[in-house]
């Protein structure tokens, strides 16, 4: 291997290694302060019912009701995506995926409440998760999360 | 018009049944975001691009949806479903149903 190859082959892993620490501090920092700002809004719609039943009690007249839905588009960070595929070698719980997908379907469901903001309650919540493929590897890690529901507001 | 994706228009009767509406649409997206998005796949995090993009798409599918409810004259889409697709490389489908009534009170 002359000096060249050398250098091409200490720049490529240098690369990697940017990466994976921007992935591990950046995407860390990221993910801290989304778990902030959702354990805070979701203190706001503490008294809101979320109900994922099929049918809405006859107990109170309702006087309103309309679709409600929320998105989000969430990818996981380079750090976490090797940690996964080292973990794909020995099998078990890939905890990296699980704290991605917790913060997507709790962001989807505040976005669905933030879009219902006058609602008293939100009936038959549907969560539904895919994949969005770009191709290639890189499909995994990248997924959509809808929330959507009926928004209710009772008569006086 | 009024949309729920109960079995029924809560504090209202249904009059009348016109079946199935649907809408649909299958969208690509465009290189310049797919190019902000694999920036974005290093650090993690919401890609924004991607998000209001499928927001818009289904406003679309939602709207072709009711267009049809109209037509048939309804005016309430009950037990609205989504659902999505991913039909090739880089594009997706997104779909809309629902039963379109007629309600009254």
């Amino acid at each position: 291997m002359d000096g060249f190859e050398a250098y091409a082959a200490l720049f490529q892993l240098l690369v990697v290694l940017l990466l994976l620490g921007l992935g591990f501090f950046v995407g860390r920092w990221h993910e801290n302060r989304h778990y902030k700002a959702i354990h805070r809004r979701e203190e706001e719609y503490l008294n809101v019912p979320a109900l994922v039943t099929r049918t809405v009690p006859e107990d109170r007249p309702i006087a309103e009701a309309w679709l409600v839905s929320g998105t989000v588009v969430v990818s996981i960070d380079y750090f976490k995506r090797i940690a996964a595929a080292i973990r794909k070698l020995f099998g078990g719980e890939i905890r990296a995926y699980s704290s991605l997908l917790d913060r997507a379907r709790r962001e989807a469901l505040l976005r669905m409440k933030d879009e219902g903001a006058n609602a008293e309650a939100f009936h038959n919540v549907r969560i539904e998760t895919s994949s969005i493929s770009s191709g290639g590897r890189k499909t995994i890690g990248t997924v959509e999360v809808l929330a959507y529901a009926t928004a209710v507001r009772y008569r006086k | 018009m009024i949309l729920t994706n109960l079995e029924s228009v809560p504090g209202r009767f249904i009059t009348r049944h016109f079946g199935l509406v649907q809408g649909s649409t299958i969208r690509a997206k465009h290189v310049g975001r797919d190019i902000m998005a694999s920036l974005k796949n290093i650090v993690g995090g919401e890609l924004v691009g991607y998000t209001e993009l499928l927001t818009e798409a289904r406003r679309e599918a939602t709207e072709r949806m009711l267009a049809q409810a109209e037509e048939l004259g309804a005016n309430a889409v009950i037990n609205v479903r989504f659902s999505t697709s991913s039909v090739a490389q880089g594009a997706a489908e997104l779909y809309v149903y629902g039963t379109a009534v007629q309600v009254e009170g």
